[in-house]
């Protein structure tokens, strides 16, 4: 299998593939793009079984491929995948399957085009996830915002291109910001190799500098409080499967690119920083929480209950690496970083969950107004349970997913501050409110009025679809110690590299 | 004792729960009411042989891990499990309980739509349930805390259309969730105090936070590490067992279905913060400061939530203020380190207490789900063996001579007394006034229900069928005897209702009964205080005939005897007298009002707040719209944009990175 450029074919399979589902024409494309995203997912399952987390050091980079790209500038094709790639490599091949599912009954306008346009997306996104070349990275991490652009801008709701302007003004901003660092990194290093770039030594104002332009650029993504308001309005006009990519990846770009980018390129102005992003963390935590509460329309609900989430993952990655830097605490970094990893791909099928269900009723009443909804669960109660469960994952409760990561990023906040620990703690209380508040008003209660009578229950693909990620969710919530494994070792490669100073 | 034994124990109410959830419609009814009941049989039969094993059969407590839920450096955390007789003697009372339960629900629940979702819950329950009590660390014990929580919230929205259900549930989540912040914290505190979540290994290394201190708010001012552990986990159980001021969700959970109140809202999961702290008797025992605390919040729990139970007319709301009540009695058990006597009256109230909550379901399934006492009465006469049951269950409550509840509570009473830290003089005039509103609510509960004349009527013109609602106080029928489903699991609480005082006091409060599992510290050791004059149990019941706890008892005894069976109308004439402070016990003190006002309304406003004037305001219509419209004014195409041509902006981006490349390019060169 090694002999395979696995990740080359990860990448570009789903890409031609959805230029020939593009071709296929609407009838042909459903079965033809379920059949290319799974033959993905097959493709990423050797990739999980040949990755030897056992490896340490350098070596915890594997599947390398390396060509020259452009050689004027001395760019190349590099991919390579540490344990943290695979796992959201993995995690991607698995969502868009669901997405291409789903999809499956709820789009018929064009169908072939919003199908190409979600196979093309998967290949950026799993380019974005090993891309070695700073450059590639950029271009995946470029390109992968066209198909979710015009994912919102055609099959969204009526205020689409508000949604997609503020989409563009607020990734444009990060975009130009990290390409003039990147062109600043060139001209200091002559090269794009991302381990040469994090060996270079660097000034501290000169690290600042590019440490802000980074910061602004994945903070966008993730995104953190202040730069968090395009998402909420993205959730709102996507269609589900554009809600649940979205969610469940294209978030993840942003905590990948502070733990595989910002921190081991400018690890000394991180340091000086951190302060700034575990503030900016917990205000999300807190501040969006209650800003939740409030919501009437149940994307914005969920969306903004996703940057909560995401909250943790930006904590758990600059708590551990202050207490790397701070304290020299290793088991706590380990704990902190391997915590906002688990968080990411946790918050995948969480949310991604949590979107399809409102999908589900979208679907069926054409509302994600809350006042619409009531007493769901008395005509829809197969589709109850697995939104009780969800719900039940985004609230953090132990035995799902949504726990583990919360849970070390909290024991490993604690050892570097009891009293941000406590802040972060908070979500026990607020997520459980606004969760909770969200499924009484719409799961219980009498049935509310003739449209809910109206419903019916999750058909068969539906619940294969909330089925999958209720496996997920329950695996992971029971037993996450094959994901820290597969993560472990990669980890403490990263750590590694924070832990020296670039300083000339 | 094997691994496989404790697995069989945990799996079977598992695999019951999950055939009655998933397969409920195929098995139908019977099948899920079978399967469920095998697997808490089962799971109960081997309960009791691993009690057995530990205390006759000689065998050592058992701890060992299953497997590892992760490994992040040289951090580990696993699932296990730990059985010593402390764990065994949980275990057997969940179990039992559990199973009774089970037996009554085939009864009370016969009529309902969700009978299989009901059956798969309640063994769902016992799961978590055991997985809590059984577990070797401080994860584990999270998991089954929040599992509990979450059958519980599952239960009490169990009428999911009911409001009054469905805010309740929401309300028990929630303020769970408050305690469950501290629990987690104190987690934390463990985990970087003594790197492990491993019971055994914390109870090994206690040394590590003996005498240490941290400036908790900064400054000079250094707080014990261990107190801040204890207090953030006793915040824990104060959310789980129901403490001032956590214990607002415990009345609004009676909006469950019967069963569950005597399950999970007084036998087993409510007594789990008793059960964490006796656990934990290590670590309390260094904590002057946190066992303080705790004496100060389960003494104004047992006497403040008592007073409540005074004045309340659903029936099965007096039984949850008394619950509360009880839990505080426990609560000041541990407050005086007589952690064997917290968890000897966790288990005697377990059996009269879920008695109670079965009979009281017994006389609403009678009374055609009528909860209201006023519109009870005399029902002695018609419901022989549920009245019979329900005056041996009162008499346990309220601590008379030879019964369970005497020797519990009595111990718990005398250990206060010889207890010697700040606020102890304060709890022991909690307790003991609170023995006098025990018997007083108790009996007026009684009296209220089953004796005096029938404040209901008969109205069977209207015939049969559920078309039509009865007036408030009028029936289709005669109330009459519940099936055997029913009158069965009162009977076998009752019995050690009676007697398991008896049987166990000597052993496992003036013995070593529990042995390694709960430690105290020698001169904490009030319940060897109390064991002085112990000379049996006989003796020691004969003795309660002359303490002033009993007579207390006696007094409300009478007094509720003169109020509500013999003269009713100074019930009424007292209530006028009274009528500021039953005022303010009708509403609580207030403090739910009061909860609902500050936190509740508020972190609407909070939020609502935040994000109009944040989100929207300075964020979207300051910063981002505001350069929309700035780029707008200087390109003049503000139109052309906004009439949304999206392929012009995917083609801008595209134009854009080309141009971008060729500037990189360009500086290359």
């Amino acid at each position: 299998m090694s002999t395979w450029p696995l990740l080359s074919l990860l990448i570009w399979l789903p890409i031609l593939g959805g230029f020939a589902v593009l071709a296929a024409g609407p009838r042909l494309s459903r079965p033809l793009a379920l059949a290319i995203s799974l033959l993905v997912l097959l493709v990423s399952v050797p990739l999980y079984l040949a990755y030897d987390a056992g490896a340490t050091g350098a070596a915890t980079m594997q599947f390398v491929e390396s060509h020259v790209w452009i050689d004027a500038i001395n760019a190349s094709y590099a991919l390579g995948a540490d344990g943290i790639s695979v796992a959201l490599i993995v995690l991607t091949a698995f969502v868009t399957v669901l997405v291409i599912v789903g999809a499956w009954g709820s789009i018929s306008h064009r169908p072939h085009q919003y199908l190409a346009a979600f196979l093309i997306l998967e290949g950026f996104m799993i380019g974005v996830f090993c891309a070695l070349d700073a450059l590639l990275f950029y271009v995946f991490f470029e390109g992968m915002l066209i198909p979710m652009f015009l994912i919102i801008g055609l099959w969204g709701g009526p205020n689409r291109v508000y949604a997609t302007l503020k989409f563009f003004l607020y990734t444009f901003l990060g975009s130009v910001l990290m390409l003039i660092g990147l062109v600043y990194l060139y001209l200091q290093a002559g090269t794009f190799d991302l381990a040469t770039l994090a060996q270079t030594p660097l000034s501290l104002s000169a690290q600042s500098w590019l440490f802000f332009a980074f910061l602004i650029a994945f903070a966008v993504k993730v995104p953190m409080f202040p730069v968090h308001t395009w998402l909420p309005d993205a959730h709102v006009e996507a269609p589900t499967g554009g809600s649940v990519i979205l969610a469940a990846i294209m978030l993840k770009i942003g905590g990948y690119g502070f733990l595989r980018f910002s921190l081991p390129i400018t690890p000394d102005a991180g340091h000086e920083w951190a302060w700034l992003v575990i503030a900016m963390s917990l205000i999300a935590i807190v501040y969006i929480s209650f800003v939740a509460l409030v919501q009437k329309d149940m994307k914005k609900l969920i969306a903004y209950s996703s940057i909560a989430h995401m909250g943790f993952v930006t904590l758990g990655i600059f708590v551990a690496f202050a207490l790397l830097r701070e304290n020299g605490n290793e088991n706590a970094t380990y704990l902190g970083l391997s915590g906002a990893m688990v968080q990411m791909i946790s918050h995948g099928f969480v949310s991604g969950a949590m979107f399809t269900c409102v999908g589900v009723l979208y679907d069926r009443m054409h509302s994600r107004m809350i006042v619409d909804y009531g007493g769901v669960a008395n005509v829809m109660p197969w589709f109850a349970a697995f939104m009780v469960l969800f719900a039940m994952a985004n609230t953090g409760l132990p035995g799902t997913s949504g726990f583990v990561g919360e849970f070390m990023v909290i024991l490993a906040t604690f050892q570097y501050n009891g009293w941000l620990a406590a802040l972060a703690a908070t979500t026990l209380i607020l997520a459980a409110a606004y969760t909770l508040w969200l499924v009484k008003r719409v799961l219980y209660g009498e049935v509310a009025n003739d449209n809910v009578a109206a419903l019916t229950d999750i058909n068969a693909r539906e619940a294969f679809v909330l089925g999958s990620f209720a496996f997920a969710v329950l695996l992971f919530g029971v037993w996450p110690a094959p994901l820290t494994t597969l993560m472990d070792n990669s980890v403490a490669q990263i750590a590694q590299l924070l832990l020296h100073s670039k300083l000339p | 004792m094997t691994q496989n034994l404790l697995l069989a124990i945990v799996l079977a109410p598992l695999l019951g729960a999950i055939i009655a959830g998933l397969f409920g419609r195929q098995v139908g009814r019977i099948g899920a009411h079978s399967a469920t009941i095998a697997g808490v049989g089962i799971s109960c039969a081997l309960s009791i042989y691993v009690l057995y094993l530990l205390v006759w059969g000689g065998a050592s407590a058992y701890n060992e891990n299953v497997y590892t839920w992760f490994q992040v450096g040289d951090y580990s955390a696993h699932v296990g499990f730990m059985v010593d007789r402390l764990t065994a003697m949980m275990m057997v009372v969940v179990t039992f309980v559990a199973l009774l339960v089970h037996v009554y629900t085939i009864g009370y629940m016969a009529e309902d739509p969700g009978y299989q979702r009901f059956f798969a819950y309640i063994s769902l329950f016992t799961f978590a349930m055991l997985m809590l009590v059984m577990s070797n660390n401080f994860l584990q014990l999270f998991f089954g805390w929040e599992a509990v929580g979450l059958v519980s919230y599952l239960l009490i929205g169990f009428w999911y259309k009911k409001p009054s259900a469905i805010f309740a549930n929401l309300k028990a989540f929630v303020v769970n969730r408050v305690g469950d912040f501290g629990f987690l914290l104190g987690i934390a505190c463990v985990m970087f105090y003594f790197g492990t979540l491993d019971y055994a290994e914390v109870f090994a290394s206690l040394h590590l936070v003996e005498g240490r201190t941290m400036a908790l708010f900064g400054g000079d001012r250094e707080f014990l590490v261990v107190s801040v552990i204890c207090l953030l986990l006793f915040v824990g159980a104060m959310g789980k067992s129901a403490q001032v001021p956590l214990h607002v969700w415990l009345p609004d959970s009676m909006e469950g279905p019967t069963p569950i109140s005597a399950l999970i809202h007084a036998a087993t999961m409510v007594t789990a913060g008793i059960y964490m702290v006796a656990r934990m008797s290590p670590l309390f025992e260094m904590s002057e400061f946190a066992l303080s605390f705790i004496l100060l919040i389960g003494a104004t729990t047992a006497l403040f939530t008592g007073l409540i139970g005074m004045v309340q007319n659903d029936i099965k709301r007096v039984i949850a203020y008394s619950t509360l009540s009880q839990l505080g009695y426990m609560t000041v058990a541990l407050g005086a380190s007589a952690y064997s006597a917290a968890v000897f009256h966790l288990m005697t109230h377990a059996f009269f207490k879920a008695l109670l909550f079965l009979g009281a379901g017994s006389v609403i399934i009678a009374m055609h789900h009528e909860q209201d006492m006023r519109r009870m009465g005399g029902l002695r006469k018609l419901m022989p063996i549920t009245w019979i049951t329900m005056v041996i269950g009162t008499l346990a409550l309220v601590g008379t001579p030879f019964f369970s509840g005497f020797y519990s509570k009595d111990a718990i009473i005398e250990a206060v007394k010889y207890a010697d830290r700040p606020f102890a003089t304060y709890a022991y005039w909690c307790v003991l006034l609170g023995a006098f509103v025990t018997a007083f609510y108790s009996f007026r509960l009684l009296y209220l229900t089953f004796h005096g004349q029938a404040r209901y009527r008969i109205d069977d013109s209207h015939g049969h069928g559920d078309g039509h609602a009865h007036p408030p106080g009028v029936l289709a029928h005669k109330p009459h005897e519940s099936p055997w489903v029913v009158t069965l699991p009162l009977v076998l609480l009752a019995i050690p209702s009676v007697i398991i005082g008896y049987v166990t006091v000597g052993p496992m409060l003036f013995g070593d009964w529990f042995g390694d599992a709960i430690h105290v510290a020698a001169a904490n050791d009030t319940l060897a205080r109390v064991g002085e004059h112990f000379q049996g149990a006989a003796a020691f019941a004969l003795h309660g005939f002359v303490t002033p706890v009993f007579w207390l008892v006696v007094a409300g005894f009478a007094l509720a005897t003169l109020m509500y069976l013999y003269r009713p109308h100074l019930a009424a004439s007292a209530r006028r007298i009274f009528a500021p402070v039953v005022t303010l016990l009708e509403n609580k003190y207030y403090i739910d009002d009061l909860y609902q006002a500050v936190f509740m309304r508020g972190s609407v406003l909070l939020g609502r707040g935040l994000w109009r004037g944040i989100d929207d305001a300075l964020i979207d219509n300051g910063l981002v719209n505001g350069s929309a419209r700035l780029i707008g004014r200087i390109s003049g195409r503000v139109r052309r944009i906004q009439t949304g041509y999206l392929y012009h902006y995917a083609f801008a981006m595209i134009v854009g990175l080309i141009v971008l490349l060729a500037i990189v390019l360009r500086a290359a060169g």
